[in-house]
């Protein structure tokens, strides 16, 4: 439904967006990741149509943003940072006005606003103005405004900023249920919502696509991913280390921790050996020795860990630890 | 009605039922009527000349209190919505940028129709007195609404140019000040003096008092309408560029 090919956005000599090409169908929820000032929300503005990119293409069901964007636009909801909404508006009002641009009329705009006015939990505020919300309510006002006409494409830019974690978990449901009928891209840099709601992952940093694909292939990309911690009991140090080190499909084996007669151990992976085969060469080769294991666990591999290695810090100091 | 009809009308309503929803519709009625009314009869003397016509003592005030006040009116069409960060939320509706720019525009135009039309009190006054040429005060208010509309497109550019109210005001102001100017009297009269007939007349012809005088008079003249109309659509169409050009960076 949407195709994005080698956009590219620069602002003076600035290059905020670089050659960023995917596509999302139906039935995707996809997860924009990436440091702040990676380009997320320059992406999604072009995707929407907001800002004209310096070079590339951006299609939406069909429709070239720039050539033919109002049936483009009209497929589209969008949620775009810090949740902008006229101030002077009810609640109500400015959702109401929302339809009312989108083409809804009469009774069709009524069932429209109440239906999202519920799905939000605005029923509270819904005589409020808008300038008097908190946050929180402001956040689901604008996410209201973007589902209003029940578009088949929905663009967050950070749906869950500013939200406390009930709400954040409402919001993260509310995706995963409306991602199994239409296309969602939202951004985030919060890494266990990724994993919590999305189908596909891209990480992007300075402006560049540096990861895509699936939560769990980003995983296995993790430095740790499918390696195996172990902790023994009645064993020495050199044995554990000389003994799990040559266990078939292991790299090598470090030892974390060692008290008395307990050692805690990491193996690391040799090529090829995932999905539980080392540990069950790990529990074989204890048993053969006569140790007693205590913990036994393959580690998934952390989101974190792998934004963290394919992102570049932004932050001075993060940038002078890393030389 | 047509899709570009009614978005128009539909971004159109919400301005105007913004303006409402705060105080400053209304301080903004009150404040021109009051000055209209302080103009007129005060400074206007519009009891001691003692003629039952609008041109000098109600209307001769209008282009200078509309410069100030125009300005007051349009400056928050664009700047508030890039402060606000809205825009990004109205241009990525189902719309063109140009129908939000004539939507925003024409509810604002209206409004300050609305301001000029509760002067009528004055109008009834003058034919409660006197006998006055009604023809020509219809064209009158006819001309002034279209120099309303002038100063409103302009200040539509400028509040385009900046999301800060305030110098979108200031610099809208002085545009104004300008096609006031080029055409005012004293300042052609001191023009005349250095310079040539042909180019003090090339000068003024861009002046909005060279313009409305006509409708003051009552005389609908094509030139004085495309003047104004042309006024509008280049601030307007000007207005769409800028906008254009923030949103590329």
């Amino acid at each position: 439904m949407i195709s994005v090919e080698n956009l590219s956005k620069h602002f003076g000599a600035k290059v905020a967006v670089d050659g960023i090409s995917f596509s999302v169908e139906r039935g995707e929820v996809l997860g924009f990741l990436g440091p702040n000032g990676a380009g997320k929300s320059t992406t999604m503005r072009m995707v929407t149509g907001y800002i004209p990119p310096t070079s590339g293409k951006v299609t939406v069901g069909g429709h070239d943003m720039w050539v033919d964007s109002v049936p483009a636009k009209k497929l589209i909801g969008y949620l775009p940072e810090n949740a902008p909404a006229y101030t002077d508006m009810t609640v109500k009002g400015f959702i109401g006005f929302a339809a009312e641009v989108r083409g809804l009329s009469g009774a069709a705009k009524a069932k429209a606003v109440d239906r999202v006015v519920e799905m939000c939990f605005l029923e509270n505020v819904l005589h409020q103005s808008v300038d008097t919300l908190s946050k929180g309510y402001l956040h689901r006002t604008c996410l209201a405004q973007s589902i209003v006409h029940d578009p088949d494409i929905l663009i967050l830019d950070e749906p869950t900023d500013g939200l406390d974690p009930n709400q954040k978990h409402e919001v993260r449901n509310l995706i995963r249920r409306m991602g199994e009928k239409k296309v969602i891209i939202f951004s985030t840099h919060i890494l266990e919502e990724v994993e919590a709601a999305c189908t596909r992952a891209i990480i992007v940093d300075q402006g560049r696509i540096v990861a895509n694909g699936t939560p769990e292939e980003l995983k296995a990309q993790a430095e740790m991913a499918g390696s195996v911690l172990v902790r023994v009991n009645g064993a020495t140090k050199d044995a554990v280390s000389r003994t799990l080190g040559a266990v078939s499909g292991a790299a090598t084996a470090k030892i974390l921790d060692s008290e008395g007669d307990r050692v805690v151990a990491r193996v690391l992976p040799g090529d090829g050996a995932k999905n539980g085969g080392l540990a069950r060469g790990i529990a074989d080769a204890v048993f053969k020795e006569g140790w007693k294991m205590e913990e036994l666990h393959t580690e998934p591999g952390r989101l974190d860990d792998v934004f963290r290695s394919i992102t570049r810090p932004d932050t001075a100091a993060a940038r002078k630890e890393a030389k | 009605m047509g899709p570009a009809c009614r978005n128009i009308y539909t971004i159109g309503k919400r301005e105007l039922a913004s303006f409402f929803a705060s105080p400053v519709a209304y301080v903004f009625i009150v404040i021109f009527l009051l000055l209209t009314g302080f103009f007129t009869m005060m400074i206007g003397g519009f009891f001691e000349r003692g003629q039952a016509e609008l041109g000098q003592s109600f209307f001769g005030y209008l282009p200078w209190l509309y410069l100030f006040l125009v300005p007051a009116v349009g400056m928050r069409i664009w700047s508030e919505e890039q402060r606000m960060g809205t825009m990004e939320l109205l241009l990525t509706m189902p719309i063109t940028p140009w129908q939000a720019i004539v939507g925003k525009y024409l509810s604002s135009w209206l409004f300050l129709g609305l301001a000029l039309a509760m002067t009528f009190p004055v109008w009834w006054t003058v034919n409660y007195l006197g006998d006055p040429d009604n023809g020509v005060i219809r064209c009158s208010y006819f001309g002034y609404f279209l120099l309303a509309g002038a100063y409103l497109a302009i200040t539509s550019m400028t509040s385009a140019m900046t999301r800060n109210q305030v110098i979108s005001f200031i610099i809208s102001v002085v545009i104004c000040f300008f096609l006031i100017l080029a055409g005012w009297p004293p300042v052609t009269d001191f023009l005349a003096t250095k310079m040539s007939q042909g180019a003090v007349e090339f000068v003024a012809a861009f002046s909005v008092m060279t313009h409305i005088e006509g409708f003051q008079r009552g005389i609908v003249d094509s030139r004085d309408l495309i003047y104004f109309v042309s006024v509008i659509f280049f601030s307007l169409f000007t207005t769409g560029v800028i906008l254009r050009s923030h949103r590329a960076g």
